[in-house]
C-alpha cells in the first residue's frame, strides 16, 4: 500500500534532504501552462519567462517582488541621462566552457530583432538602445535617445546566450538597423533541442512538448548551487488533473490550484499551500468618451462624467467579492500597482461600500433614475472572472444602473475589445515591469498607440495632466523622484475615477509538506526557489 | 472505371468545400495576435507581429495562400510553436494512436466475454448484471470517469500514476510507450477509461449476435452432433457473431481517436486531442486548420474505400451509378 512504502520513503528521502542538501534527490512539478518554446527571444509569456531563467541568465535578476538584484551584471549605474554602465561579472562559463564576456551580450541584443516569427518579441525592451559601447571584456556601455529609466528593467528580461551559438564573420558591431559581424543566428528549434548553452543552474536534458521538460544541475554554476539534482515539468493545464497529480504524488508541487480547492488542500495535513499578491490588478473600465457609446442606449454617454464613474466604484462591495467568491484569494484595490511595488501609492485606499452616496452621485450628475448598461467580461482568464463580474453587475443594478453581463471565452473577447464593442468591461494587468509605470502607460495613459501610450486603453480615459506627469516620471532616472512622480499620476486617475480598480490576484502554489515556496509576484514558478522545508 | 472515377471527383468537392468552410470559420474567430502579442507591445510591434504572421493580406489573399501551401503538403506554419502544423500533428498522433489502440484491445478482450455470456443467459442474474453495467458504461461522462478512475487508483491507492505518457522506447520509428514498465503504467488508466464506452457497445453487439446465432439450426446441429459445448460456443458460435462486432469496431475506430480528446485532456495524454485542445484557447489557426483538414482527408479515403469495397461486392451499385 501507498502509506506503508513510498509514505516511509519519501520520510526518509525528506529527511536526508534536511541533513544534507547535497543529497537531495528530483523535484517533479506540474505547470498550468506550457512554455511554447525555451529560446529566451521568441515569445515574451509568462511561462516562457519562468522557464528560461532555469538555463539562462540575466544580466539582472527580479527577486520575488520584482526588485532588481546583481546577476550577470554585478553592478549598474547611470553615467548620465541618456548613459547606463553595467559592470559584467567575471569567472562565469557557459555549459560548453566558453567564458562570458560583454560579446556574448551585445550578441544577445543583436538577436532579440531577429528572432522568425516571434509571436511577442523582446524588441519593446531593447528598442530604447541607440548605440553600444564595449570599453573592455567586462563594461558594457549602452546611449538611449532619451532619457530611460527603465533600462536596467527592461535588461533583466533578455536571457544571455553565448556569442559562439552563432555564425560570426567578424568583430560584432552593434547597429540600430542590424549589426555587423555575425551571419546567423541560433534557430528557436535549436533552443528546444538543447544545442545553445546558458549560463543559468540547470541544463536541459530533455523536452518532450506536451509531456515533459527535464532539466539537471549545472555543476559549474557560477552563483547559488540549486538544491535539486534534476527537475522535472509536467504540462497538466487542466485543473484537477494537476490537483490529482499532486496528491496521487505524481509530482511534488504545482502552481495554480484552482480557488476552490483551497480549503481542502490547507487541510491536508501532508501538503502545503503558499499564496502572495501577484503583479495582476483587476479593474473595470468605463468609456469616458464624450460621444454616445455602444452598450448604454442614450444619446449622451453617462460614463464621461467622473461623478457617475465614482458612483459605479462606490456601488462594489469590495470586501464581499473577496470573501464571498474569491475565497480571500485577493486583495481589494483602490489603484492599479500592487502593494509594494514600486509606485505605490499607500495614500489610495480601496473605495469604501457606499451605495448612498453612488446613489447621491447619479442623481447630482442627472441621472437620479440610473441607466441601462452592459459589461463585458471573458469568462476563462482570469480568477473568477465571471463571477466577479456578475456580482459588480448585481451591485450597480441595485443604485439603478441596470447591468447585463456579456462574458464570452477570452479569444473572442479580447478582439471585441479592440474593436471597442464595451461600454464597460472587466480585465486585468500584470505588470510585467513590476512598477507602476507599466499599467499607467498602457490602461490610463491618452490612447497613442504609435507611441506606446494607451495601448490597453480602449475606454478613451484621457487626462492630460497625469500624462504630463507620467511623462516626466518616464524621463527621471532619479529613482526616489520617479516612484513620487508615479504615485502623484496614480492620485491623479483616481481623483477623477479614471478606472475602477477592483482586486489584486494572490497567487497560490500546492506542494508537499516537506517543501516550501516564497510567492512571486510576477506568477513565476522557479525551481531553484523550491526548497526542503526546515 | 467511370464509377471509381466518379467517387474521386465526389471525395475531392468534398475536400474543396470543407478547406473553404473550415478556412472561413477558423478565420472568424477571434484574432490570434490580440491572444499572443504581450499586452504592452505599441502598435508599430503589433502591426509587425500581424505583418509577420500573414494576417494584414485580405482573407482571399490569405486562403491562397493557404491553398498554394497544402498543395505542396504545407498546411501552414504553428504561430506559438513556429514549427509546420502537420509536423506537429504527426509528432504527437502515435501517442493517439497508441492509446486508441490499447483502448479498442480492451473493448474486444472485455466485451466479446461479457456479451456472449449475456446472450447465453439472458434471463438469469449474471445476465441481467452484465447488461446493467453496460447501461453505466454508456451514461457516465467520460471526464467524471476519468477523475474518478484517477482518485481511486492514483489518489488512494496509489498503485498507478495520474498524469502523462511516462517512459518511451522507439518501434519501428515510432516513440512507444506499451513496451516499458513506466509507459505501461501510464498506459492502464487512461486506456480504460476510454475503452469503457466501447466496451459497454462490445457487450451489447455481441450479446445480440449470441443471441440470434445460438438459434441458428448449424448450432443445434453441432449440439446434436455431440460436440462439447465450449467447442460449440469458441468455434461455432464466436466465428458467426464477430462479423457485426468486427465491423462496427472498425467503423468506430474514428470516433474513438475523436473521444480521445476528453481523455487525454483528464490525463494529460501528449496525443493530438490535447494538441488541439490547446491550440483552440490560444487560436493556433495553422494548427486548428491542419487538423480538421486531415480529419477531412481521413474520412474521405475512408468513405472512398468503403465505396470501392461496396461496389466490388456488389455489382448492382456499379451498374446503377453508369447508367
Amino acid at each position: 500500500m501507498r502509506y506503508g512504502l513510498t509514505g516511509t520513503t519519501a520520510l526518509v528521502a525528506g529527511l536526508l534532504a534536511v541533513a544534507n542538501p547535497a543529497l537531495a534527490a528530483d523535484l517533479k512539478i506540474g505547470l498550468s501552462a506550457e512554455p511554447s518554446a525555451l529560446d529566451p527571444h521568441y515569445h515574451n509569456l509568462v511561462p516562457n519567462n519562468a522557464m528560461f531563467t532555469h538555463i539562462y541568465d540575466s544580466l539582472i535578476d527580479q527577486d520575488a517582488n520584482q526588485r532588481l538584484s546583481p546577476s550577470l551584471a554585478s553592478s549598474w549605474k547611470a553615467l548620465n541621462d541618456t548613459t547606463w554602465e553595467f559592470k559584467l561579472r567575471k569567472g562565469v562559463k557557459f555549459h560548453d566552457g566558453a567564458p562570458f564576456t560583454v560579446k556574448d551580450v551585445v550578441f544577445t541584443l543583436c538577436r532579440v530583432p531577429k528572432v522568425p516569427n516571434s509571436p511577442s518579441a523582446f524588441t519593446i525592451y531593447t528598442k530604447s538602445i541607440e548605440s553600444v559601447e564595449t570599453p573592455d571584456d567586462y563594461t558594457l556601455v549602452l546611449h538611449t535617445a532619451k532619457p530611460y529609466p527603465l533600462m536596467p528593467t527592461d535588461l533583466s528580461t533578455i536571457g544571455i546566450i553565448p556569442a559562439g551559438s552563432g555564425k560570426l564573420t567578424g568583430p560584432i558591431v552593434f547597429k540600430k538597423a542590424g549589426c555587423e559581424g555575425i551571419e546567423g543566428y541560433p534557430a528557436t528549434e535549436d533552443f528546444n533541442a538543447g544545442k545553445v548553452p546558458g549560463s543559468g543552474p540547470f541544463l536541459l536534458k530533455e523536452f518532450v512538448k506536451g509531456d515533459r521538460l527535464v532539466l539537471t544541475e549545472n555543476p559549474a554554476y557560477w552563483g547559488k548551487k540549486p538544491v535539486w539534482d534534476t527537475v522535472t515539468f509536467k504540462p497538466i493545464p487542466s485543473d484537477g488533473p494537476r490537483v490529482a497529480a499532486l496528491l496521487a504524488g505524481d509530482v511534488d508541487f504545482i502552481e495554480n490550484p484552482p480557488s476552490q480547492d483551497l480549503a481542502k488542500l490547507r487541510k491536508d495535513k501532508n501538503l502545503r499551500v503558499v499564496d502572495g499578491l501577484s503583479n495582476r490588478v483587476i479593474y473595470v473600465a468605463l468609456d469616458s468618451a464624450d460621444a454616445p457609446t455602444p452598450g448604454i442606449k442614450l444619446p449622451k454617454n453617462p460614463l464621461h462624467d467622473a461623478r457617475v464613474r465614482k458612483a459605479l466604484s462606490l456601488a462594489i462591495d469590495r470586501k464581499a467579492i473577496k470573501d464571498r467568491i474569491m475565497s480571500t484569494q485577493s486583495e481589494p484595490a483602490g489603484q492599479i500597482i500592487s502593494t509594494g511595488l514600486f509606485g505605490n501609492n499607500p495614500a489610495l485606499k480601496p473605495d469604501p461600500y457606499d451605495p448612498k452616496t453612488a446613489k447621491k452621485l447619479l442623481a447630482e450628475a442627472g441621472y437620479p433614475k440610473g441607466f441601462e448598461i452592459t459589461l463585458g467580461t471573458p469568462n476563462d482568464r482570469y480568477m473568477n472572472d465571471e463571477k466577479v463580474a456578475q456580482a459588480i453587475a448585481q451591485y450597480w443594478t441595485r443604485i439603478g444602473v441596470k447591468t447585463n453581463v456579456d462574458a464570452t471565452t477570452k479569444s473572442v473577447f479580447f478582439s471585441r475589445r479592440g474593436k471597442k464593442e464595451f461600454s464597460a468591461f472587466l480585465a486585468g494587468w500584470g505588470a510585467g515591469t513590476g512598477e507602476a509605470s507599466s499599467p499607467l502607460k498602457s490602461l490610463v495613459a491618452c490612447r497613442k498607440p504609435e507611441l506606446g501610450m494607451g495601448t490597453t486603453n480602449y475606454a478613451n480615459y484621457c487626462n492630460p495632466k497625469m500624462d504630463e506627469v507620467l511623462k516626466q516620471a518616464l524621463a527621471t532616472i532619479d529613482d526616489a523622484k520617479r516612484e513620487a512622480l508615479l504615485q502623484e499620476s496614480l492620485a491623479l486617475v483616481a481623483a477623477d475615477t479614471g478606472i475602477v480598480p477592483i482586486h489584486f490576484e494572490k497567487t497560490p502554489w500546492a506542494m508537499k509538506k516537506s517543501l516550501t515556496y516564497v510567492p512571486r509576484v510576477d506568477q513565476y514558478t522557479i525551481a531553484m526557489e523550491i526548497k526542503p522545508a526546515k | 472505371m467511370g464509377y471509381v472515377i466518379n467517387r474521386l471527383l465526389q471525395g475531392l468537392t468534398v475536400i474543396a468545400v470543407m478547406a473553404v468552410l473550415v478556412f472561413v470559420g477558423v478565420y472568424a474567430i477571434g484574432n490570434p495576435v490580440d491572444m499572443l502579442i504581450s499586452p504592452e507591445a505599441d502598435q508599430a510591434e503589433i502591426d509587425a507581429t500581424i505583418a509577420r504572421m500573414g494576417l494584414d493580406k485580405p482573407l482571399w489573399l490569405q486562403f491562397l495562400v493557404f491553398l498554394k501551401g497544402a498543395a505542396h503538403g504545407d498546411l501552414g506554419t504553428s504561430f506559438i510553436y513556429n514549427e509546420p502544423a502537420v509536423r506537429l500533428i504527426l509528432e504527437r498522433f502515435p501517442a493517439t494512436l497508441e492509446l486508441a489502440l490499447a483502448a479498442i484491445l480492451i473493448a474486444v478482450l472485455i466485451g466479446i466475454p461479457l456479451g456472449v455470456i449475456a446472450g447465453l443467459k439472458p434471463e438469469q442474474p449474471t445476465g441481467r448484471g452484465i447488461m446493467a453495467v453496460s447501461i453505466l458504461g454508456f451514461s457516465l461522462p467520460t471526464f467524471w470517469v476519468g477523475m474518478m478512475l484517477i482518485m481511486i487508483f492514483a489518489v488512494w491507492l496509489g498503485w498507478l500514476p495520474s498524469t502523462g505518457r511516462g517512459d518511451t522506447v522507439s518501434f519501428l520509428g515510432i516513440q512507444v510507450s506499451f513496451l516499458t514498465v513506466s509507459g505501461l503504467r501510464h498506459l492502464i488508466l487512461p486506456a480504460v477509461n476510454l475503452a469503457l464506452f466501447k466496451t459497454s457497445l462490445v457487450i451489447r453487439l455481441s450479446r445480440a449476435g449470441t443471441r440470434e446465432v445460438i438459434g441458428q439450426d448449424y448450432i443445434k446441429f453441432a449440439r446434436a452432433k455431440g460436440l462439447p459445448e465450449s467447442r460449440v460456443i469458441l468455434v461455432h458460435l464466436l466465428k458467426n457473431m464477430m462479423i457485426p462486432v468486427v465491423t462496427v469496431l472498425g467503423l468506430e475506430f474514428g470516433s474513438v481517436v475523436a473521444f480521445a480528446v476528453v481523455t487525454e485532456t483528464v490525463f494529460s495524454w501528449p496525443g493530438i486531442g490535447k494538441l488541439l485542445i490547446s491550440s483552440i484557447v490560444h487560436l493556433d489557426r495553422p494548427v486548428i486548420v491542419a487538423y480538421l483538414m486531415l480529419t477531412v482527408m481521413l474520412f474521405v479515403t475512408i468513405n472512398f474505400a468503403v465505396d470501392l469495397i461496396y461496389a466490388a461486392l456488389d455489382p448492382r451499385i456499379r451498374r446503377k451509378e453508369s447508367a
